[in-house]
């Protein structure tokens, strides 16, 4: 249990909330949030925003009964999370960019800040929302709402690139990259219920095999990704 | 002096826990969060004679109060399990059952005695083995096998007669509750010379995707568990416990020490946990503390004196 500090909407439906305490965590990595102790059951994966000295920061958007849950904890209140978990972005060198669309853009802002000279690409589909936190840190921002921002990503430009936000847009990405010597790495989505890698439930079909998206992943390289599986859920 | 002991089957279980099959896989994955030492046992992520790759596409949907699962016991396989897993679930000191599923009788008789023949070889050499085995006739999650042999009671006669016939090991047999008769295959399993019976394994239920227009899961039908099928699960554990006189592990929905005393009462001599491991991450630790508490505050010596008083 842990006390919510702030939990403020970016844009409608779109909130920040910020949990006191002394949290782990790298880039990429996620927690498994629950509020209450009825429905809904499960705790929600929800992958880490930002760490500070003394809190924790999750970027989330209202889509059913559990994220509605968070949307009404006030200051003070109490919060179930357990983690960090799960294989984050990867450590590299070299140039980088941060590729998001939409809440895919959540996962990239402790490697904006981890990584200072990453030229970040967010894509958003109606309405742009937490842009000035990149705007801080990164060396360059550049945004797009409506159409696709991969159009504006020259993958030959960098030797890595990590990208999180909707399977067409990863897709895209990953077909843009293919005749370059650009690393791609992907954070992955799947529903999950234990979050540590005993349920199953979050296994993706990889080319390696089944991975599950919770313990090997959520990030893993472009090429092991089977886009047909991502799809399919 | 409060002891939460019991035995099964002549193997002692240091308290009623268990983990069940499927929801804690072989231990290692909790064993970071808290000692699988703590528990009564651990039954091991179902296994099947080859590797099963499982079901592709969603697998996890949540319900009003449960979950549907479409997982389609992925697993490494009998083998596997023994070259791999089995020293480390051996090393702790708790029961190790091994859950063990198939497409045909020969798959279920051949994964039988493989672990069968693993767990005397061990035992030549003073090692622990498997301490018990459970037969998965209920698992609704795969096109072939699993539930086929769960519904119709002298369809499942034969599974476990067969199987009977290649093994010592203490056997349990997992009942399902879309069973034609859940007392009658626990009276049938106890006829075969199981040494137990456990229930409920999850409902063959649905979730249709209406934007999408198909079922969320690829399998169609996926599997219900949780607080939802709780009471029913109750219901058919006091009834199988009035039918047969081998022991019957309850299992469905637990979710609070209440919930273990309502089984323990409704007849169950042991029970399994399992979507409660992924509502709580210590969830065993939690429940095993939490029963200890309420036996001291209710002044309750063993559970022996609450055990089936329905």
């Amino acid at each position: 249990m842990a006390n919510v500090i702030s939990n403020v909407a970016l844009v409608p439906g779109i909130y920040v909330m910020k949990i006191e305490g002394k949290f782990k965590g790298n880039m990429g990595q996620f927690y498994m949030l629950r509020s209450g102790t009825g429905y809904p059951l499960l705790p929600r994966p929800i992958s880490i925003y930002d760490i500070g000295e003394e809190s924790i920061s999750f970027l989330y958007r209202v889509v059913g009964e559990g994220t509605n849950l968070f949307s009404q904890l006030q200051p003070g209140q109490e919060i179930q999370l357990e983690g960090p978990f799960g294989n984050g972005f990867p450590q590299v060198e070299g140039s980088l960019a941060l590729i998001g669309g939409g809440m895919g853009t959540a996962p990239l802002l402790l490697a904006a800040k981890y990584y200072p000279h990453a030229h970040v690409y967010l894509g958003f589909a109606q309405q742009a929302f937490g842009v000035e936190a990149f705007e801080a840190v990164a060396a360059s921002v550049q945004v797009k709402v409506g159409g696709s921002i991969v159009e504006q990503v020259d993958p030959t430009l960098y030797a890595n690139m990590f990208s999180c936000g909707p399977t067409p847009m990863l897709q895209a990405l990953a077909m843009k990259t293919v005749d370059t010597s650009s690393r791609l790495y992907i954070s992955t989505e799947r529903h999950m219920a234990c979050g540590i890698g005993a349920c199953l439930g979050c296994t993706m079909r990889t080319r390696g095999g089944n991975r599950r998206v919770c313990k090997e992943g959520p990030v893993f390289p472009v090429e092991e990704v089977e886009f047909d599986d991502l799809h399919g859920v | 002096m409060i002891s939460m002991a019991c035995n099964i089957a002549g193997v002692p279980f240091k308290n009623p826990i268990i983990m069940a099959s499927g929801t804690f896989g072989f231990g290692r994955e909790y064993a970071e969060f808290y000692s699988p030492e703590l528990l009564g046992g651990i039954v091991g992520k179902g296994l099947t004679l080859h590797p099963k790759a499982g079901n592709t596409g969603s697998r996890i949907h949540e319900t009003a109060s449960g979950m549907l699962n479409s997982v389609g016991l992925e697993n490494p396989g009998v083998a596997a399990f023994l070259k791999d897993e089995l020293d480390d679930m051996t090393h702790w000191n708790t029961a190790i059952i091994a859950n063990v599923g198939g497409s045909n009788l020969e798959e279920y008789v051949q994964a039988v005695a493989m672990i069968t023949e693993n767990a005397q070889k061990r035992r030549t050499m003073n090692r622990r083995g498997v301490d018990m085995l459970e037969l998965n006739i209920s698992c609704p999650n795969v096109k072939q096998g699993g539930m086929q042999f769960g519904i119709q009671t002298e369809v499942a006669r034969e599974v476990v007669r067969q199987v009977r016939n290649v093994t010592a090991l203490p056997l349990v047999v997992k009942l399902s509750p879309n069973a034609e008769n859940i007392t009658q295959m626990a009276v049938m399993c106890e006829e075969e010379g199981a040494d137990g019976v456990s229930l409920i394994n999850t409902f063959s239920a649905m979730k249709i995707d209406i934007r999408r227009r198909r079922s969320v899961f690829a399998n169609t039908y996926a599997g219900l568990s949780g607080p939802a099928i709780k009471p029913i699960a109750l219901r058919m554990v006091h009834q199988v416990a009035q039918a047969v006189s081998i022991p019957v592990i309850g299992m469905g929905g637990i979710s609070s020490v209440e919930d273990i005393i309502e089984f323990t009462m409704a007849g169950a001599a042991a029970i399994q946990v399992g979507t409660y491991n992924f509502v709580h991450l210590h969830a065993g630790a939690e429940l095993v503390h939490g029963l200890e508490q309420w036996m001291q505050r209710e002044k309750v010596q063993s559970l022996d004196e609450i055990r089936g008083i329905l």
